[in-house]
């Protein structure tokens, strides 16, 4: 069981359909095949010991995934987004490496001598040659195919692994093969080192979809690229389709996207003013929204389009708050809400999410397998299931408040405060306190011209939620710390509350 | 005879057909097509091999097969002329769930 195997039944049935196309750039299903065989033999020929890509998306990228498969070597995709002291620290991770990038920048990075750096262009042009001969790919369906380093919210990058059989059993599991269209395009935006990047390629790859790469996101581009290219599908993070609903809104134009029938998103926490804004835009397009994690070969809960349109529709309140909801566990996924000691929790009970399955890889390299018994794996994600089964995410384990020995979830607090007519934007983290241990700390963004005082809040949160949720401190700021991702950076909003704090205190002596 | 493995791929001694074995429960099993006995991805077909008339319903690339019981299932991963069977059993084509596009 290898990855390559979804790629080559593409090029057997649909050899001459556009696999990939970015710019002018376009290359078919068998062009992608032979390329990825042909990279192979010179990926084999370097003697590397991992194939890595420090670049933004092109041709380059399916590629270079494919044949470090066919090469038996482990696809390591790099952030270019971290700083030089952070990547130097990755590339001596990986070295000796296949660096696959634009070679003056990558030449400008601490690239140790021993990894070998190959020009994007100098990489397209070699794949193009003639393949050598008939490639097998070598491996066993336990070797590694996918190495990605975590984002690294909180501490040292982890290297999380993903195997063969993982990919594989969640692209058999959730993708018909061969299910799009002649015409269907799928609009590519998020950057190739996220898990998301990964997993449409070998998706689009397996339904035969043509992949339309946009490799710098902007809300108008986005909308352009799917009307030149008639784009059917896309996948987005929570801050890209924000961005596209305020742009529409802005310029009060027509979205004018006749092809677009299907619109995923996922990667962080979707605010309900923003999926409400783009269904009431986009009327005629599926809405789902896809939870998972890097560990678990990405999507382990859909919210599907059904979903969205009888939580639109319905007057329970029930269903009508599902819209905030990640859905329910797709085929071949078990998941267990617990409590600290492990127990399994009924509906509405807020703990730990567990998940078990055979996409589920639950491993970090150095560290090893994080699974528990029975092969249930911690997400570190907080949140409890409803009476229908549909989950209900409220942040990191890591960021629960321990407040007097009670553990508080963020996310119900930031619910509360977030329908609150003034706040445009809400952040609850634990601050240090010296009765407590631990407090409700807020960090919050109120919307342009509205005003509320922290007192006026935290009657707000005391008339509907207990008063150990109320917060202690409450800091208002111009916006939330987000990386480009959408993930909130708690940490950052953490120490600036702490810091804000003393300097009232001294303030105040 | 053989007992399948999950993630192991096979062909056809018959015809081009080649599968992936997707879930299998432990047992001995003969995994035929076209009639014939089902091969390493390497062995070479005997020249002229052709599926035997009655076992020539052929099979679809990206179709999942399982046998009545359900304790096997195969990913047909190139198509050919050959009926799959197990123990002479003929394989059916499981129907697809589909799901929504997440990716």
């Amino acid at each position: 069981m290898n990855l390559v195997m979804v790629l080559e039944m593409a090029a057997e049935c649909h050899r001459e359909r556009t696999a990939v196309s970015s710019g002018s750039g376009r290359l078919s299903y068998g062009e992608l095949l032979e390329a990825a065989q042909t990279a192979a033999a010179d990926i084999r020929a370097s003697g590397c010991r991992y194939v890595a890509v420090l670049d933004i998306n092109s041709l380059a990228v399916p590629i270079a995934v494919f044949a470090a498969a066919y090469a038996g070597l482990p696809y390591v995709p790099l952030n270019y987004r971290l700083t030089r002291p952070e990547l130097a620290e990755l590339l001596a991770r990986i070295d000796p490496a296949y660096l696959i990038g634009e070679e003056t920048k990558l030449r400008s990075f601490a690239v140790p001598s021993t990894t070998r750096i190959v020009d994007r262009a100098h990489f397209l042009e070699l794949a193009r040659r003639p393949p050598a001969e008939s490639a097998q790919a070598s491996g066993d369906a336990d070797d590694i195919a996918i190495q990605l380093f975590t984002s690294g919210t909180t501490g040292k990058p982890k290297a999380a692994v993903l195997r063969h059989e993982n990919l594989m059993s969640y692209i058999l599991g959730t993708v018909e093969f061969g299910a799009a269209a002649e015409d269907d395009a799928v609009l590519i935006s998020v950057p190739p080192y996220h898990i998301a990047g990964i997993s449409a390629v070998l998706s689009s790859t397996y339904a035969c979809r043509r992949m339309v790469q946009l490799p710098n996101f902007d809300a108008a581009g986005w909308l352009a690229h799917c009307r030149t290219e008639g784009v059917s599908n896309a996948f987005l993070v929570p801050t890209m389709l924000s961005r596209i609903v305020d742009h529409l809104e802005a310029t009060g134009t027509a979205p004018e996207l006749p092809q677009l029938r299907a619109i995923a998103y996922g990667g962080g926490k979707m605010p309900h003013s923003v999926i409400e804004r783009a269904m009431q835009l986009l009327p005629g397009v599926d809405f789902t929204n896809a939870y998972g994690l890097t560990e678990t070969s990405s999507t382990i809960c859909l919210l599907d389009p059904g979903d969205h349109r009888a939580a639109a529709e319905s007057t329970d309140p029930l269903v009508r708050r599902r819209l905030g909801s990640v859905g329910r566990p797709i085929n071949g996924i078990e998941l267990e809400i617990r409590d600290d000691d492990g127990h399994v929790l009924g509906p509405d009970q807020t703990g730990d999410v567990y998940v078990r399955g055979a996409q589920v890889s639950g491993e970090y390299l150095g560290a090893g397998s994080t699974l528990v018994a029975g092969g249930w794996f911690p997400t570190r994600d907080r949140g409890h299931l409803d009476a229908g089964g549909y989950l209900y995410l409220e942040g990191r384990a890591d960021d629960v408040i321990v407040r007097g020995g009670e553990n508080i979830s963020p996310g119900e607090i930031e619910d509360v405060l977030a329908e609150h007519p003034a706040v445009a934007d809400v952040a609850v983290v634990a601050i240090p306190d010296e009765q407590w241990g631990e407090a409700v700390g807020a960090a919050v963004v109120l919307k342009d011209s509205a005003q509320a005082t922290a007192e006026a809040l935290q009657d707000w949160v005391k008339q509907r939620l207990r008063s150990s949720r109320v917060p202690a401190a409450i800091q208002f700021r111009d916006d939330l710390p987000y990386n480009e991702m959408g993930k909130l950076l708690r940490r950052v909003i953490k120490q600036e509350l702490q810091d804000g704090q003393a300097a009232t205190k001294t303030r105040t002596r | 005879m053989r007992s399948l493995k999950a993630g192991t791929r096979l062909k056809s001694a018959a015809c081009d057909t080649e599968v992936m074995v997707v879930r299998a429960v432990p047992a001995e099993v003969t995994l035929a097509c076209g009639g014939a006995e089902m091969t390493a991805m390497d062995a070479q077909r005997a020249a002229g091999a052709a599926p035997d008339a009655a076992l020539a319903g052929g099979t679809i690339v990206g179709k999942r097969y399982v046998d009545a019981a359900d304790r096997f299932e195969l990913l047909c991963t190139k198509a050919g002329k050959g009926t799959l069977t197990i123990d002479g059993q003929p394989l059916l084509v499981k129907q697809a769930k589909a799901l929504p596009s997440s990716d």
